[in-house]
């Protein structure tokens, strides 16, 4: 066993010496390092288009799902060889999306056969860009208050209702969205549609954020036709009709794990040995890094502890939202230190020297780390009820 | 290798886990020993059950007698002996002392490791000269005198010190007294004529003792390892405490957490259980995050010890300062949310809090790791 992962890492080590070009072993600078994929995708550069290829064709966008959806069918401890020896080099993601990190996992459970054939394989190849349709205007936190109609019309849905803080909206190519189908039982009564966005009725309109950049947007349906089937053992949505409520909130459990940032080297890294080179000649600084460097090496072997158990589950149900807590807190604090150690540099809106004000954009947009997925007041309702059991939580 | 425990590992947990809550427990050893005004501040017939257990000798290779485990397995026994507020000899004689002496030669290993394994003797640890950890810094000087050594100086806070049968005593054979090189460590038997303690009790009801050395003469084969480079030697033994002390920590701050827990699942104000008040469920859940992330850590430094020792030095710090940190908190959040009732003599909560405080000092607090955290870092 050993032996055989030992065989893995150097088959490893060497496939990723002759695939990731030298380009993608950098940190990412901006959003445009990142490739999402999608109908309408373009690559920056032949070499992100060459690494992303690559990975593809090997199932190493998504290394731990089945050969049959698009993966490579990674054992837990091979896929956790894979993480570490892309680390090693830096090397960047091949492809982002919420396919991966929140619709399929979601698939993976609750989805059909015909489900996963389709959708799983179209993520896993980077052809269809999702978004996520969840929060609306007067339901965010209490998200099950939500009120984004669907009439039954026998084999499709009539769907009417506004969706807000729809992360790509503009740019995905299909949503997975949160519709009510039953106004008579709250928990029971959401369905988890799959539709295209460029069905008709569906209109999408930017929000500009405090990074300056509008990476969400509002979303409205107005009669939008979903259809209950696709095809032969393709639903129109996910789990059950009237049960999508559980399906959501499994979904969230994986988003949550996504922002907590768990196994991200660059996230759970230290920050001085970086900050150090321009020197820190404030001992008070150096004292802030140390503590700093403290917490954030100590959730990287809380985030390494937690994919291990994931993987084998161990882990609690609910300890994603214990990751999410702490590892978005963490965030917000190292880019503080950031912009700190910075000093007016860091304050540059549109410089060269910043790439177009990459720290304070990026600073600011830490601050959606613990909104977004659910606030970090709601993840400690729910360690405060499901995991500590407390009354009245 | 996975970062939670594997089956044989659980077992021991479970085992160890009994064990200390039935025969170590709060109310037979602490409390027990501590109204006794005990001068060993603990039992010596818990600790040969101990012995009984295969704990002493755990870290002790199979040739002399022990079961040749790590330091994962270590700190298995250690975070139940924080959960218990066990007072033993277990962390100085059983890791400390064992990895001392584990670079020993023959002659020593075979003169004092059986006691170990048996249970019958106890070792302490004198490295320290003042009040805060500072091993940076040797003073207390061993001259060559004929075949031996001859040992002058004073070492402070020494846990457990007259308790014990031998002293694994730093020394500088030469150098400065801050120069890395030129150390040397010595096993001092307790009887070593001109040695003498001053033994003193702790705010956790432990006992420490001040030890002079007047000019104790030493035989050369009470030398642990290699004259003059004992640095090392040194070095892997303040790491194996840092780590042990970090996996008690996490017990300590366990054993505060779910007493506070069950305290707010039953004590009403307000008409209402005081755990229904989102402020207290709020703080509740930080800690339990926090502690969770501690606990990561300390098996972390303990692995890393067992795999890559070398390597050690950056997590082993973080370890012991990151439990550092989280414990203080656990054991302050749980003083307070007992209310008036936490700050009472009859409740155990305070014992947690005490017990904190001389383990949080042991061996570097978090101020120290910190620092040694950045200086690691090249900062
Ligand atoms: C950058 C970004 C991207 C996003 N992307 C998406 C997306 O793609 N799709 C999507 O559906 N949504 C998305 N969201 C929305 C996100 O999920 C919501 O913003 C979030 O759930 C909080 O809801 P709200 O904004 O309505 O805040 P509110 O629920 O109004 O909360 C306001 C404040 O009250 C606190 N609060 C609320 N309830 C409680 C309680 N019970 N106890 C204690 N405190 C409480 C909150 O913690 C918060 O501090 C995104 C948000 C951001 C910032
Ligand atoms: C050293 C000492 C001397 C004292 N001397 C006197 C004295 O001379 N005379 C006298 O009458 N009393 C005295 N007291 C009692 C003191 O006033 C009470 O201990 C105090 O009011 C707290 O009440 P409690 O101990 O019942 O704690 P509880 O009320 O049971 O509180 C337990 C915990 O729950 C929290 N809590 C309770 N209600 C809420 C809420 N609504 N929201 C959020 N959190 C909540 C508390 O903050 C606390 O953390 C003394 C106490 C001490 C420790």
């Amino acid at each position: 066993m050993a032996e055989d992962l030992d065989a893995f890492r150097a088959e490893t080590r060497e496939w990723l010496e002759a695939n990731c070009p030298e380009e993608m072993r950098q940190p990412v600078r901006d959003e445009r390092d990142v490739y999402w994929g999608g109908r309408n995708a373009e690559f920056k550069n032949d070499a992100q288009k060459a690494w992303f290829e690559a990975c593809r064709d090997r199932g190493y966008t998504v290394p731990d799902w089945p050969k049959e959806y698009g993966g490579a069918g990674l054992t837990p401890p091979q896929a956790k060889v894979l993480r570490q020896e892309m680390a090693r080099i830096n090397a960047r993601p091949p492809l982002s999306s919420f396919g991966i990190w929140m619709l399929g996992p979601a698939l993976l459970h609750f989805g059909t056969e015909g489900q996963k054939q389709r959708f799983l394989n179209e993520i896993a190849r980077g052809e269809i860009r999702w978004c996520q349709g969840y929060s609306e205007p007067g339901s965010g936190s209490d998200l099950v208050s939500m009120q984004t109609f669907g009439e039954d019309k026998g084999d499709h849905w009539v769907v009417n209702g506004q969706k807000i803080w729809t992360s790509y909206a503009d740019e995905a190519d299909w949503i997975f969205c949160l519709v009510r189908t039953d106004k008579n039982d709250k928990y029971r009564g959401i369905t988890f549609m799959l539709f295209d966005m460029a069905s008709d009725g569906v209109s999408t309109k930017p929000i500009k954020l405090i990074s300056g950049n509008s990476p969400f947007c509002e979303t409205f349906m107005d009669d939008v036709k979903v259809p209950k089937s696709y095809g032969e053992d393709i639903p129109g949505y996910v789990g059950e009709i009237n049960r999508g409520w559980d399906v959501a909130k499994y979904l969230l459990g994986h988003e949550r794990e996504m922002i907590s940032g768990a196994g991200n080297k660059e996230r759970s890294g230290s920050l001085g040995p970086k900050l150090a080179r321009n020197g820190i000649d404030n001992p008070v600084l150096r004292a802030a890094l140390a503590e700093y460097d403290i917490d954030a090496l100590a959730y990287g072997c809380m985030g390494e502890k937690f994919l291990d158990e994931l993987k084998v589950g161990k882990a609690h149900p609910a300890q994603p939202n214990m990751m999410k807590y702490a590892g978005t807190e963490l965030n917000k604090q190292r880019h503080e230190l950031m912009m700190s150690a910075g000093g007016s540099r860091a304050l540059e809106w549109e410089s060269e020297e910043t790439n177009g004000g990459t720290p304070a954009r990026s600073w600011l947009r830490t601050k959606a780390n613990s909104i977004e997925g659910g606030t970090s007041e709601v993840m400690l309702n729910v360690i405060a009820k499901r995991i500590l059991d407390l009354p009245g939580a | 290798m996975p970062l939670y425990l594997n089956e044989d590992q659980q077992m021991l947990a479970d085992t160890a886990s009994e064990f200390m809550s039935e025969q170590g427990s709060i109310e037979k050893q602490l409390r027990h020993w501590r109204d006794k005004g005990c001068k060993d501040g603990f039992g010596h017939e818990l600790w040969g059950q101990f012995a009984e257990m295969g704990f002493t000798g755990m870290m002790v290779d199979e040739d002399h007698g022990g079961l040749g485990m790590g330091h994962v397995e270590a700190g298995i026994v250690l975070e139940q002996i924080g959960r218990n507020l066990t007072p033993s000899p277990f962390l100085t004689s059983s890791v400390m002392a064992a990895s001392a002496l584990g670079a020993g030669s023959d002659d020593l290993k075979g003169r004092w490791l059986p006691g170990l394994v048996e249970g019958k003797s106890v070792f302490a640890i004198a490295v320290d000269e003042g009040p805060k950890h500072n091993p940076q810094e040797i003073k207390t000087r061993a001259e060559k005198s004929g075949n031996g050594f001859r040992l002058t100086g004073a070492k402070t806070f020494v846990i457990q010190g007259a308790s014990a049968d031998m002293l694994v005593v730093a020394a500088r054979t030469s150098g400065d007294d801050s120069d890395d090189e030129g150390i040397t460590l010595f096993a001092v038997p307790k009887d070593a004529a001109n040695m003498k303690q001053n033994p003193v009790r702790l705010v956790d009801s432990s006992m420490a003792s001040h030890v002079t050395f007047d000019g104790v003469e030493l035989d050369g084969d009470a030398v642990i390892g290699e004259v003059d480079g004992g640095r090392e030697v040194l070095n892997r033994m303040l790491n194996a405490g840092r780590a042990g002390a970090a996996a008690e920590g996490v017990g300590v701050a366990g054993g505060a957490f779910d007493r506070t827990t069950e305290y707010l699942k039953q004590r009403k104000q307000f008409g209402k259980l005081i755990g229904e008040f989102q402020a207290l469920q709020h703080r509740a859940a930080h800690l339990y995050s926090e502690l969770e992330i501690a606990r990561a850590t300390a098996i972390k430094a303990a692995q890393m010890l067992d795999e890559d020792a070398d390597k050690a030095d950056l997590m082993v710090s973080v370890a012991k300062a990151k439990v550092g940190k989280v414990a203080r908190l656990a054991v302050q959040e749980g003083v307070q949310m007992h209310g008036g009732i936490g700050m009472t003599d009859e409740y155990d909560i305070g014992l947690f809090m005490k017990r904190d405080r001389a383990l949080h000092e042991f061996l570097g607090d978090h101020y120290f790791h910190a620092d040694r955290v950045a200086k690691l870092s090249g900062y």
